[in-house]
């Protein structure tokens, strides 16, 4: 079920996966094997991100810690869609997108704590890290500044002549800062391989969508200059991962940028020191109970007896015991050496 | 005295200076319903309402850029950028034009808005959030800088600036928000563009400004009981520069050290230091030095982030080679 108007339904044709034949709206089943995967990845961002936010209210992670909870769904119906070397960009609500990417739970974690066996040495922290083996090209503390990168990223791929893709995710919010459209045009004029992802949580900050936004269709965004758009039940993985395969068909042929608005939801604050008073405990209770992108699987699972509760619950304790050996490490590793101050500026 | 913290100083001022010019309008994200992201503005939309507490959309050079169109009018903006590490997204309508219009157009229009910020270190905010960029603003003539560091500087300067006739940059400390002091906002304030001398001491002179005069004033205590006695003066201003305070106590004194959090290269404090040797030569009896900020980004990691920046022990120990 859409957690609110999504474009309409039409029906979707066969053959092809590109945007001519994709249906916003309309459900492509998974099988077994990505139910179970899409089950799986969602419940370790989810278990993670809860654990940060334990490890945040003891005090091991301080500054900023801006959780992914409620938005799983969208990162990893994505990564069901891309191949090798397509490369990923976000902003600072980045912890789901590295664990879907594949970077480790423990390197993650440390760097929430500032330890130096984080990814980024306890440099960077929650909002600032990096994997070139995973294509993931950060973590970027400026509103909107990723989504000049990730065109820059879609420019490289064209220039080698490979036919990667690149994926910039950013907010609701940050698609009201100017570089958003200064980046839209060039992508558009040069054709660049680019899917502009808007996860659209409803949220910035404490300002709703409605309060920053004259025009709420994100997905239209990019009309005025021809780049095609579509509205995705971001709550869905199925419904993400089928709009990400049409898009990334749509990059591959070098038809140029392409918008997908993911609508979705965060449940927490905006970071951890964010009361989220802008909002009713019941819009939030709301979502939780009716849309929640991994009871959504978890119930499928289950009716079509592609696995039993024992064996998700097996699951879940596997991802318990990722995330509490990431926590093990995150707290036991030591602090960077000060000597650390003055390397990684220049070589 | 009531005590009041810096925060509750800065929201008063805005409060009060709203009560009295109705030509002041707040505008910025999150300054309005949220009440700010550090809570300066928290309720003042309840009091002067939302037609002068503008949240806005994501959108920097939009918000400076309006603040200064709105005050070539005559609107006195006071436009909130929530952290001053993105001052990249805001510097051209800042240089380009606020900081410009009054001169390039012959002195027939000015631009009175006031940019409040803030900077700083002290929260494991990582290097994205955690500058301390004050010398770009002081390296652009045709804008004023304030840097508070007591809690009633915070209140009088931000009264202060709302005033004046041209673009204000008013960076506060983020470290320093939650900082009481026991104040009583009805005394005559030091006029603007005053330095305050904190501390007199007849050794050495330490001039600083923002966080780093509550370093210094620690740092001068620890240095009292080794038989040091420091001068510590607080620029209040590094725009207008109250220079004349500066080489009144220099001269005086004949050793001076010069403070700041910025990054050392090119910054504040190498400024001061050049000035200082060239109008003070002949009474320095050493080489004036800088203690500032290390010549690196801000790590997330606690104690990366203390070793980027000058503190209280690195201040002393550097006055005790300096008196060596
Ligand atoms: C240039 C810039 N302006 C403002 C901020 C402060 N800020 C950080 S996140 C945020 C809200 C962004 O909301 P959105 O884009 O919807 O992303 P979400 O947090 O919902 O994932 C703001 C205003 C910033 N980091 N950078
Ligand atoms: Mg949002």
């Amino acid at each position: 079920m859409a957690p609110r108007n999504t474009a309409s339904v039409s029906s979707r044709k066969t053959g092809s996966k590109g945007i001519e034949d994709f249906a916003p709206g309309a459900i492509v089943e998974f099988d077994r094997d990505d139910e179970l995967k899409a089950y799986r990845e969602m419940l370790l961002i989810r278990r993670f991100e809860e654990k940060a936010g334990q490890l945040y209210g003891m005090g091991f992670i301080g500054g900023f810690c801006h959780l992914y909870i409620g938005q799983e769904a969208v990162v990893v119906g994505m990564q069901l869609a891309l191949k090798e070397g397509d490369q990923v960009i976000t902003g600072y609500r980045d912890h789901g997108h590295m664990l879907a990417c594949g970077m480790s739970a423990r390197g993650v974690m440390a760097e929430l704590t500032g330890r130096r066996g984080g990814l980024s040495k306890g440099k960077g922290g929650s909002m600032h890290m990096f994997s070139k083996e995973k294509h993931f090209y950060g973590g970027h503390g400026i509103v909107g500044a990723q989504v000049s990168l990730g065109t820059g990223l879609a420019f490289a791929n064209r220039y080698r002549g490979n036919d990667n893709v690149s994926l910039a995710y950013f907010g609701d919010g940050a698609a009201n800062q100017g570089q958003v459209y200064e980046s839209f045009n060039m992508a558009a004029l040069w054709k660049l391989p680019v899917i502009y992802i808007i996860e659209n949580n409803r949220y910035a900050m404490g300002t709703s969508v409605a309060r920053a936004s004259a025009g709420v269709d994100f997905s239209k965004r990019g009309s005025a200059i021809g780049i095609p758009g579509f509205q995705v039940d971001g709550m869905d993985v199925r419904a993400v991962k089928a709009a990400g395969e049409a898009a990334v068909a749509h990059c591959r042929e070098g038809k140029g940028p392409i918008i997908l608005e993911m609508q979705t939801y965060r449940y927490r604050g905006h970071s951890m020191s964010d009361p989220a008073k802008y909002r009713s405990k019941d819009e939030v209770q709301k979502m939780r109970s009716e849309h929640d992108p991994i009871e959504q699987v978890k119930a499928r699972l289950l009716e079509k007896g592609w696995a039993s509760e024992d064996e998700l619950k097996a699951i879940d304790k596997d991802v318990r015991d990722i995330v509490a050996d990431s926590a093990d490490f995150a707290q036991a590793d030591p602090e960077p050496d000060v000597s650390e101050l003055y390397t990684d500026i220049l070589l | 005295m009531p005590a009041m913290t810096y925060r509750d100083a800065l929201r008063q001022a805005l409060d009060d200076a709203m009560t009295e010019d109705k030509t002041i309008v707040v505008i910025g994200e999150e300054v309005g319903r949220y009440g700010g992201a550090y809570g300066v503005t928290k309720d003042l939309i309840k009091v002067h309402g939302p037609e002068r507490l503008i949240d806005t959309p994501i959108s920097e050079p939009a918000i400076i850029g309006t603040a200064v169109g709105a005050a070539m009018t005559g609107l006195r903006p006071v436009a909130e950028l929530m952290y001053i590490d993105f001052l990249g997204m805001t510097m051209d309508q800042l240089a380009n034009q606020a900081a410009k219009i009054r001169y390039m157009f012959g002195g027939q229009i000015g631009v009175p808005m006031v940019l409040r910020t803030q900077g700083g270190t002290g929260r494991s905010a990582g290097a994205q959030h955690s500058q301390s960029l004050e010398a770009w603003i002081m390296h652009t003539p045709g804008l004023r800088l304030a840097m508070p560091a007591t809690v009633a500087d915070a209140y009088h300067l931000l009264r202060q600036s709302l005033t004046k006739p041209d673009p204000v940059v008013f960076i506060e400390h983020k470290a320093l928000y939650t900082r009481k002091e026991e104040v009583d906002l009805s005394d005559d304030p030091l006029p603007w563009g005053k330095a305050a001398v904190r501390r007199q001491g007849d050794d050495l002179v330490i001039v600083t400004y923002s966080r780093q005069v509550i370093y210094a004033l620690e740092a001068a205590e620890a240095l009292a009981k080794k038989g040091i006695e420091a001068t510590v003066i607080d620029l209040r201003t590094l725009n207008p520069l109250d220079f004349e305070t500066i080489r009144t106590h220099v001269e005086r004194v004949g050793k001076a050290m010069v403070v700041s959090e910025g990054v050392m290269t090119s910054g504040v404090a190498a400024e001061l230091c050049a000035r200082i040797s060239e109008e003070c030569f002949d009474f320095l009896e050493q080489p004036v030095i800088r203690v500032a900020g290390e010549d690196i980004p801000i790590s997330v990691s606690q104690e990366l982030e203390a070793g980027s920046v000058p503190s209280a022990r690195i201040i002393a120990e550097v006055a005790e080679r300096l008196m060596a």
